[in-house]
C-alpha cells in the first residue's frame, strides 16, 4: 500500500462541507414536517367511508414503499417535466424542490404505516366515549386519538426520520449540493476521493447522533415532562 | 437522433432485472452469513466481541449506503492502487450493509427467547455453544422470518443506489435507455413497476408470515 493520505484539502474545504451538511439538515427537517403531515392525513383517510379514497391512500403507500427512492426522484425530476411538456403545462422543478417533494412523499408513506399503528393502539372505548359526548369524527380524531397515537408512534417515527436523513444522500444524484453532492464536487476537483468520503461519512454519523438526540429531547418535552406518569392515571 | 422506446429497449430493461436480483441475492447470502455471526457475538458473553459488533452495526446503520459504497469503492483503490470494476466494491458494500441490518434483526430475536430456556439448558448440562445452536437459534430464526423478508425488500430497493457509481443494474439500465431515447416519462415509471413487481410480493409475504406467526403465538399462549 503506497497511498499517502492527505486530509489537507478536506480541512481547507471544511466550510463548504458544513454548508452541504446544513442543506441536508434543512431538507430533512422540511421533509419531516411535510411527511408527517401527509402521514397524519393519510392515516385519517385510511378509515374513510369512500372506498376510492381508501384505495388511493393504500396505493400511494404500497407504491412508495415498494419502489426505490432513487427512481421516485427520477420520476419527479425527469418524468414529470416531460409529461408537462406533452400536456403543455410547466412541471419543471428545481432540483432541491424535487428533492424536498420526493423526500416528503417517501417519508409520508412510511410514516402513514407508523401513525396508523399508533392510531390502532388507542383504546376503542375512548373513541366511543368521544362519540357519546357528541364529538364529530374529525374532532374525535384531532382531540382524542391523534395526540396519543403520535406519542405511541414517536420512537418509530424518530428512527424513520434518521433513515430519511441518511437516505437524503441519494438526492445528490439529481445534482442537489447537499453533503454528498458537495463531497462529490470537492473530491472531483481535489482528487482526494477517499479522504473526502471518509470525512462526509463521519459527518453523517455525527448528524445521525444529533438527530436522535434532538428527537429524544422533543419527545421528552412534548410527551414526558410535566405529565403524570402512566401509572398515576 | 434519438431512438424510440420499443420492444428492444423494453427487453434490455427486463434483462437488467437479473443484475438487480443477482446483486440482491449475493448481498443477502453474504450478509446472512456475516450477520448471523454478528448476531451471535452481539448476544454472546464475550464483551470485546459485543463492542466490536455493536460498533459495526452503529457504523452501517448510522451512515448512508451511498457513502458506504463510495468508501469501499475508493478504499479498494487506496489499498490496491488501481481502479477495479464496480462488482467487488458493490457486492462487498452491500454485504456489509445487509450484515449490519440482519445482525441487528437476529440479535433482537435471539434475545427475545426467554432466559428460562438458557437456565434449563444449563441445568441439563449443555454448554453455551450447544444451547445457542440447538435451542435458541432455531426458535429465534423462526420468529425472525417476517422481518428478514421485510429487509430483503429494503435490500432490493437499496441496490438501485449502485447505479450512482456506474454499476449496471435495473436503475442504471433505465438511465442508459433514457439517454438514448429521451423518454423519461415512459422509462422511469416502467422501472418503478419492475421494482414493484419484485418488492410487493415480498412485502405481502412478510406481512402474511407476521400475521401467521402472531396467531401461532396467541394459540400457543392460549394453550398454556
Amino acid at each position: 500500500m503506497k497511498y499517502v493520505f492527505q486530509f489537507g484539502p478536506v480541512l481547507e474545504n471544511l466550510p463548504r462541507l458544513l454548508l452541504g451538511a446544513w442543506l441536508t439538515v434543512k431538507l430533512s427537517a422540511g421533509a419531516m414536517l411535510f411527511g408527517t403531515a401527509i402521514a397524519v392525513v393519510c392515516a385519517f383517510l385510511q378509515n374513510a367511508k369512500h372506498r376510492a379514497v381508501r384505495f388511493f391512500v393504500r396505493a400511494y403507500v404500497e407504491f412508495t414503499r415498494n419502489t426505490p427512492f432513487l427512481i421516485q426522484l427520477f420520476i419527479i425530476y425527469f418524468s414529470l417535466p416531460a409529461l408537462g411538456q406533452q400536456l403543455g403545462i410547466r412541471l419543471r422543478l428545481d432540483a432541491w424542490e424535487a428533492a424536498l417533494i420526493g423526500m416528503s412523499l417517501n417519508l409520508g408513506a412510511y410514516a402513514t404505516e407508523i401513525v396508523r399503528g399508533g392510531i390502532d393502539s388507542v383504546a376503542r372505548g375512548q373513541i366511543e366515549a368521544g362519540a357519546a359526548l357528541g364529538l364529530r369524527r374529525f374532532q374525535i380524531f384531532r382531540l382524542i386519538v391523534l395526540r396519543q397515537a403520535i406519542k405511541v408512534a414517536f420512537p418509530a417515527l424518530a428512527s424513520q426520520f434518521v433513515l430519511l436523513m441518511l437516505g437524503s444522500s441519494i438526492i445528490s444524484a439529481i445534482s442537489v449540493e447537499e453533503l454528498t453532492g458537495m463531497t462529490n464536487t470537492l473530491q472531483s476537483t481535489t482528487f482526494r476521493s477517499f479522504e473526502f468520503y471518509f470525512a462526509a461519512t463521519c459527518f453523517y454519523l455525527v448528524m445521525a447522533f444529533g438527530f436522535r438526540a434532538v428527537l429524544g429531547a422533543i419527545y421528552w418535552l412534548g410527551f414526558v415532562r410535566g405529565r403524570p406518569a402512566e401509572g398515576d392515571r | 437522433m434519438s431512438r424510440d422506446f420499443g420492444a428492444g429497449e423494453f427487453w434490455y430493461l427486463i434483462l437488467a432485472v437479473r443484475w438487480t436480483v443477482l446483486l440482491s441475492l449475493v448481498a443477502f447470502l453474504g450478509g446472512a452469513i456475516l450477520g448471523l455471526a454478528i448476531a451471535v457475538m452481539r448476544a454472546g458473553t464475550i464483551a470485546p466481541l459485543r463492542w466490536v459488533t455493536a460498533g459495526f452495526i452503529q457504523l452501517f446503520q448510522g451512515t448512508p449506503v451511498l457513502m458506504q459504497l463510495f468508501l469501499v469503492y475508493y478504499g479498494i483503490t487506496v489499498v490496491f492502487g488501481l481502479r477495479l470494476d464496480p462488482w467487488p466494491a458493490v457486492t462487498l458494500a452491500f454485504t456489509c450493509y445487509a450484515a449490519a441490518f440482519l445482525g441487528e434483526i437476529w440479535r433482537g430475536c435471539i434475545q427475545s427467547i426467554p432466559a428460562g430456556q438458557w437456565d434449563a439448558a444449563r441445568a441439563l448440562g449443555l454448554g453455551w455453544g450447544v444451547t445457542m445452536a440447538k435451542i435458541v437459534l432455531p426458535q429465534a430464526l423462526r420468529i425472525s422470518i417476517p422481518a428478514t423478508v421485510g429487509f430483503l425488500v429494503q435490500l432490493v430497493k437499496g441496490t438501485s443506489v449502485a447505479a450512482i457509481i456506474g454499476f449496471v443494474e435495473l436503475t442504471r439500465a433505465g438511465q442508459l435507455i433514457v439517454n438514448v431515447t429521451f423518454q423519461p416519462m415512459t422509462v422511469y415509471p416502467i422501472i418503478a413497476l419492475l421494482y414493484f413487481a419484485i418488492c410487493w410480493p415480498l412485502s405481502l409475504l412478510s406481512r402474511r408470515l407476521e400475521k401467521r406467526l402472531d396467531t401461532g403465538r396467541q394459540t400457543a399462549l392460549a394453550g398454556m
